[in-house]
Parts: C-alpha cells; sequence; structure tokens
C-alpha cells in the first residue's frame, strides 16, 4: 500500500526521529511512503486558541496537499483528530470545501489505528527490552477512541513489559496554548502525570502524541527523574538490530 | 452578617495560581471529586447501553423544548395560573429581585428561608433582599456553611466543597449564634455531630419563617408542577411549612410532560451525588387548598438566556441540568477550585456558561474560554451531551475577533505565514538547526511560562523533511 505520511509541524521540527521511525516501520512491514513536500501544519494550533480564518487556510493547503491519496497517516492524534474532526466543520456548510474535507478525513489515521484497523497487525516484529508506560493522551483516546489498539501493539513487543499508569486517562495538561495561558495548572498536572509515571517504575513513558511527550517529558527532565519518553512509532520500530543505535 | 460576591475577582489564570498554591485545599477537592467520581462510574457501568440511550433521550427532549421554548413557556405560565400560582416574568436579575423583594415586602414579612438554588445565586438574590431590608436564611447545609462563612460557593453540588470539617466546626462556632440557634459548646468536627448542630439550627427558622424562596430543577409545562431534587429534606421543609412560596426558575427548566421528567429523574441522580435515586424529590403544582403553602408565585428568569438561545453552537449549554459531573471529571477544576472561575457557575459548564449569559465583555468572562485543555472528559460525562469542547472554541473565536492579546495574534499571524509554505518552514527549520545548541534554558516572556517548570526538548540538527529530501537525492 502507498501511504501518504503527515508528519506534523512539531514532528518534522522537533522530532524527527519519530518521523524516520514511522518510515522505518512501514517500509519495513512491506509498504511504500510518500512525504508530499507541500506539507506544513494542520491549523490544530490557531484553531484551539480561536482563530479560525488561519486554521481553515491551512485546512484548505492540508486538503489540497493529500487530496489524492489512498492513506493518510499521522503520528499525532491530536492532529488526526483535527483533520477528521474539525475540518469538515471549517467549511461553509455544503460547501465544496466542507465536501473535500469530510471526504478526506476518513482516510486520515492516527499510526497506531491504520497499524491495527487497515493493516491489521499487532504484532509489528519489534523489540524493545524496557519497562514501559503508556499515556492514553486524550485526543486518542476521546476523540479517535482509539481504545486498546496501542496497548495491544505494545504487548506484541518483545522484551516490553508494559507496566499500569495510575490516573492514566486523566489529561497531562499540555492543552497547546493552554500549557503557557495556564502555566501554572498546566504545570500542576503535568507534575501529578510524571509522578504517577514515575511511581510505577518504569524506564519509558510513551504516547502517540509528540505535543503531550513534550510536556510530559520537559516536567520529567526539570525534575531530574531519568525516565525518558518516545513516541510510541519510535518503539514499534526498534527491532534488536537497531535497538543498539537508539 | 453579610453575603460575599464574585465581582471583582481576577481573570482565571491569576484566580488559578493562588488556588493551586493551596495544598490543602488541592488535597481537600482531590479526594471529594474522586469519591464522587468513583460513585458515578458504578451507578452508570451498571445501567450499560442503556445509559447511552438515557442521554441521548435526555438531550433530544432537551433540544426539542429549547426549539420551542416559546411554546413551551406559555403552556406552562398557562398551567400554572390554572393550578392557583401567579407567573411573573423576569429579563434580569434586576427585575426577578425586585419581582422578589416585592413579594416578600407584601406579605410583611421581614426573612425567608431558602431551598437551594443556582438561579438566586446567580442573580444575587440575597444581596438584594439584605438591601431591602429582608434576611434569607440558607438552609442546604453546604450553602448554610457558606453564607455562615462569608464564603462563596466554589461547586454547583457540593456549595462548600472546599471546607474541611475542622474549618466548618470553627465556622459554626463562630457565627452561628448571629443568625439564630447557637451551636452546642464543645462542637466536636464529628459530621454527625456538625450535621446535628446544623438540624437544631435551621429547625428552629423553619418552624417560624413565613415565606420560602426556592429553585427548581425542572418545571412540567403540561401540569405546571415544579420540582426540586434534594438529600437532605431541608428543601422539603421549606417547600412545605410557609405560608407563601416563591420559586425563581431559569426558562430553560422545563420539561414538555412528565414522561420526559422520568428520563432526568434518571439521569441528574446519578450524574450529581452517584446515586440512583436521591433520597427527596419534592414536586408541587400551583395551591393545594389546606396543604402547603397557599401564595404560590413562579417567577420566570431569563437573565441572558434568549442571548444564548440565539447562538446555534452556544445553545447546547441551555441543556445543562445542574449534575456538576464535568465539574468532577475536569483535571482543571480539581486542581483549582470553583472560585477562580469567578462566577457561581464554576468547572468546565460554567466556562461556557458564564460568559455566555453575561456577555464576554469582562476580563473574566474573556478569560474563561480559555480555563480548559480541551481534554474532552467533560463531555464524555455530560448526560445531556454537551459538547463543551467545541463551545469553548467557539467562544474563543468570538474573543479572538473583537480583542486578541496583540502579542498572541502577532505570534499566530506569524505562525501562519511560516506555515503557509513549506519553503519557509523549511526556512525556519535550519535556522533553529543553526542555534540548537544556543537556547538558554529559561526563556523570556510567553515563552518563559513553559521554561518556568518545563524544560525544553532538544532541537534537532536538521527537520524531518531535510532528512527526507537528502534520503531521496540518495536513491
Amino acid at each position: 500500500m502507498r501511504i501518504a505520511l503527515f508528519i506534523t509541524c512539531v514532528n518534522d521540527t522537533l522530532f524527527p526521529d519519530t518521523g524516520r521511525a514511522v518510515v522505518r516501520l512501514l517500509e519495513r512491514l512491506g509498504h511504500e511512503v510518500v512525504f508530499p513536500s507541500g506539507q506544513t501544519c494542520c491549523g490544530q494550533m490557531h484553531y484551539n486558541t480561536g482563530y479560525r480564518r488561519p486554521a481553515a487556510r491551512l485546512a484548505v493547503r492540508f486538503v489540497q496537499t493529500f487530496d489524492g491519496a489512498d492513506a493518510v497517516v499521522v503520528p499525532s492524534a491530536s492532529c488526526a483528530a483535527m483533520v477528521r474532526k474539525h475540518y469538515p466543520k471549517l467549511g461553509r456548510t455544503g460547501s465544496r470545501l466542507s465536501r473535500r474535507m469530510a471526504d478526506l478525513g476518513p482516510r486520515v489515521y492516527d499510526l497506531t489505528e491504520f497499524l491495527v484497523d487497515v493493516l491489521q497487525v499487532t504484532d509489528v516484529g519489534a523489540y524493545y527490552p524496557r519497562k514501559v508506560v503508556y499515556h492514553p493522551t486524550c485526543h486518542g483516546l476521546r476523540f479517535l477512541g482509539l481504545g486498546d489498539r496501542p496497548y495491544r501493539l505494545l504487548r506484541a513487543v518483545r522484551g516490553l513489559e508494559l507496566l499500569e499508569l495510575p490516573g492514566a486517562t486523566e489529561c497531562c495538561g499540555f492543552g497547546g496554548t493552554f500549557a503557557v495561558k495556564n502555566d501554572d495548572v498546566s504545570a500542576a498536572m503535568g507534575f501529578d502525570k510524571a509522578r504517577h509515571a514515575v511511581e510505577t517504575g518504569a524506564e519509558v513513558l510513551c504516547a502517540v502524541d509528540n505535543s503531550c511527550l513534550m510536556h510530559i517529558g520537559g516536567t520529567l527532565s526539570r525534575q531530574r527523574s531519568g525516565m525518558r519518553i518516545a513516541h510510541i512509532a519510535e518503539i514499534l520500530a526498534s527491532t534488536e538490530k537497531e535497538y543498539a543505535t537508539l | 452578617m453579610s453575603s460575599a460576591t464574585f465581582l471583582g475577582m481576577p481573570p482565571f489564570p491569576e484566580a488559578a495560581r493562588s488556588a493551586v498554591a493551596d495544598s490543602r485545599a488541592r488535597h481537600n477537592l482531590h479526594k471529594a471529586t474522586h469519591t464522587i467520581r468513583g460513585k458515578r462510574d458504578t451507578v452508570i457501568d451498571e445501567l450499560g447501553d442503556d445509559w447511552q440511550h438515557l442521554r441521548a433521550e435526555g438531550e433530544a427532549v432537551k433540544t426539542h423544548t429549547l426549539r420551542h421554548l416559546d411554546h413551551y413557556l406559555e403552556k406552562l405560565e398557562e398551567s400554572v395560573q390554572h393550578a392557583g400560582g401567579t407567573v411573573h416574568w423576569a429579563a434580569d436579575a434586576t427585575e426577578a429581585n425586585a419581582i422578589v423583594t416585592r413579594l416578600v415586602e407584601r406579605t410583611g414579612e421581614s426573612e425567608v428561608v431558602k431551598v437551594k438554588s443556582m438561579a438566586t445565586q446567580e442573580i444575587e438574590l440575597n444581596n438584594a433582599l439584605e438591601a431591602a431590608g429582608i434576611t434569607a436564611y440558607e438552609t442546604d447545609l453546604a450553602e448554610l456553611i457558606v453564607q455562615l462563612g462569608e464564603d462563596l460557593p466554589s461547586h454547583i453540588l457540593v456549595p462548600a466543597i472546599h471546607l474541611g470539617r475542622a474549618q466548618i466546626r470553627e465556622i459554626f462556632l463562630d457565627k452561628m449564634a448571629e443568625w439564630g440557634v447557637p451551636a452546642p459548646e464543645g462542637l466536636t468536627d464529628d459530621p454527625r455531630a456538625l450535621a446535628e448542630a446544623a438540624r437544631v439550627h435551621l429547625r428552629e427558622l423553619f418552624l417560624r419563617a413565613k415565606v420560602a424562596v426556592s429553585g427548581a430543577n425542572f418545571a412540567v409545562a403540561d401540569t405546571g408542577t415544579l420540582v426540586v431534587l434534594e438529600s437532605e429534606g431541608n428543601g422539603r421543609m421549606c417547600l412545605t411549612m410557609p405560608e407563601t412560596l416563591i420559586s425563581v426558575v431559569g426558562i430553560e427548566k422545563i420539561v414538555p410532560t412528565w414522561s420526559d421528567l422520568e428520563v432526568f429523574m434518571q439521569l441528574l441522580p446519578r450524574s450529581s451525588t452517584g446515586e440512583r435515586m436521591n433520597p427527596y424529590t419534592s414536586s408541587w403544582t400551583g395551591v393545594t387548598p389546606g396543604d402547603g403553602p397557599q401564595d404560590f408565585h413562579l417567577v420566570l428568569l431569563d437573565n441572558g438566556r434568549t442571548d444564548v438561545l440565539a447562538d446555534t453552537v452556544g445553545r447546547q449549554a441551555l441543556r445543562c441540568i445542574r449534575c456538576s459531573a464535568c465539574l468532577n471529571i475536569c483535571p482543571v477544576y480539581e486542581r483549582t477550585g470553583g472560585h477562580a472561575y469567578g462566577s457561581v457557575y464554576p468547572g468546565p459548564i460554567g466556562a461556557i456558561l458564564g460568559p455566555q449569559l453575561r456577555g464576554m465583555s469582562s476580563e473574566v468572562d474573556r478569560a474563561l474560554p480559555y480555563a480548559s485543555t480541551l481534554c474532552g472528559a467533560c463531555y464524555d460525562v455530560c448526560p445531556v451531551a454537551i459538547d463543551i469542547p467545541e463551545v469553548l472554541v467557539h467562544l474563543r473565536e468570538q474573543v479572538t475577533s473583537t480583542d486578541a492579546p496583540l502579542g498572541e495574534k502577532a505570534m499566530m499571524a506569524g505562525a501562519e505565514a511560516v506555515f503557509g509554505s513549506s519553503m519557509a518552514l523549511d526556512a525556519v527549520q535550519r535556522a533553529a538547526g543553526v542555534v540548537r545548541g544556543a537556547v538558554p534554558e529559561h526563556l523570556p516572556g510567553l515563552a518563559g511560562k513553559w521554561t518556568d517548570t518545563r524544560d525544553v526538548p532538544d532541537i534537532p540538527k536538521g527537520s524531518f523533511r531535510s532528512w527526507w529530501h537528502e534520503r531521496e537525492e540518495g536513491r
């Protein structure tokens, strides 16, 4: 299958390792990955902060870039949710644009749902000998309804010990511009999330969204906790051979 | 004796700062909200798929009623009048307060007992009555604590949720005597002892009062029946013993028929106290000769509700049945408590309802739509499926379209320019790759709000797209 990768602006700029992991993983599973080079940002930050018109312009750009794709894979649940759930509301009701957006939406997948639902694999042949906790991000959990898909993928990873994260379904406190607009509350929520994770004794906290991980990881790092963060793609991409280089 | 007011409170981020720093309040709130959450989950899980059916039915009834509100309001008026009650229409808080004050003055009484009521809190009725020389006694236990403590409510269902029992004991010992029967000497902070002190204090008021003021959870248009759900029985005392009863009810509280009411009798207790059924449900229809209050007045309150109804996205907030499930699940509310929201309606529902009712002109109201991470937990638990995140974003759009902070506006425009072309984004990424080693641990300005508590991630040498293009060229 020919898969169009929407890397997202955050991953592209700050977490290229995640993008490389997605490419490695999908190619290892025998699929062709393309990267439409006109892509930039889905407009989620603008939309969520109340800047609807810039968000709509970025949405148009996204639709033009990915229009013909069979499947668009996104290593970020919140960006996938932006395209699938919110784009159809951005065009005028009944307009050609909103129809195109509604048409593209169902073909846009978070990485984990693409693996489990479309490619129908849970054992992707990964090896990752670490104690890991999974933080279900809000957009993955409540907006996309990822359910147990990420857990099924992680449980099939050889060497990986999946620990239970207390208070898992509670938001980490990132919330986009919330993190700076309401920094005290954001920090308090991040602190509690980090504390719950550290108390499990896990070495790595993983999730399907690097923006949440940037917040939790920034908190863990400031606390000198020794716990590291990893996007789930990086865990699923690693094998015995590649593990040494990670 | 005086009543506190939310007027003059700082906007949410500032109010939240001191709230987050109060570790005792945070401990109390964590414990209380998680306890109610657990109880709610149990009584909702036991319903299985039925819960979602009930929820859809509740949403449908409310949506239908709001769509035909003009019809049902007139129907309600007709039914109440037919049953011997008098109906008054109040466009805003000032009108409602004037009507209630006039009605109390007409009885010649200078005191009223009150049933827990959000509508009368919203219009600050107690302050208006006080200005007219009338004392309003709150009889709901938590409202009583808040009133005695000259405090403000911080939760819709449990207004004193921010107080521990030791604090409540202090308030009872200090203040009860000013208002009536004093607290017994040697009062301990044992919950039973505190409840008994309140019971003795309130009993004297119930026996004495000639006038009661209430709100209502529901108003059945078909029969003109008002309904109050409560736990303590104090509401029932107020609703049955006095000679005159004045009920102040928001116009969105209508349900068409008793069979519609049946849906909410299942939705509300499970969502609010986590019970299958609440201990006391009182319903009354106009006046019944020889039984209960012989003079009944219904004050129908608009106070911004028709403005909310005119907003096609925002109007879903009017479906709210004040259960508090969204407060109890909200991770932001759990850490800030209710006072930070600067209104009688705190939490997620308060962040969408308050600004709409009041009109988004104050700093407080313009900050509230941002008092959320948009995590969506509130929408999940809402028994009438109010999509709170959707309304929050909608209200944020109203904030930015009128008077957005200049710095933020510039940042958003800058981001759009960068994201407007992949070449511009590539250029910014390359520049970032050059300065990557020189990013200080603590940044100034808005970025400092991040680095105060969190490290910034290491900026990579190259972006994903530069790696991809190099790889493609190498093939």
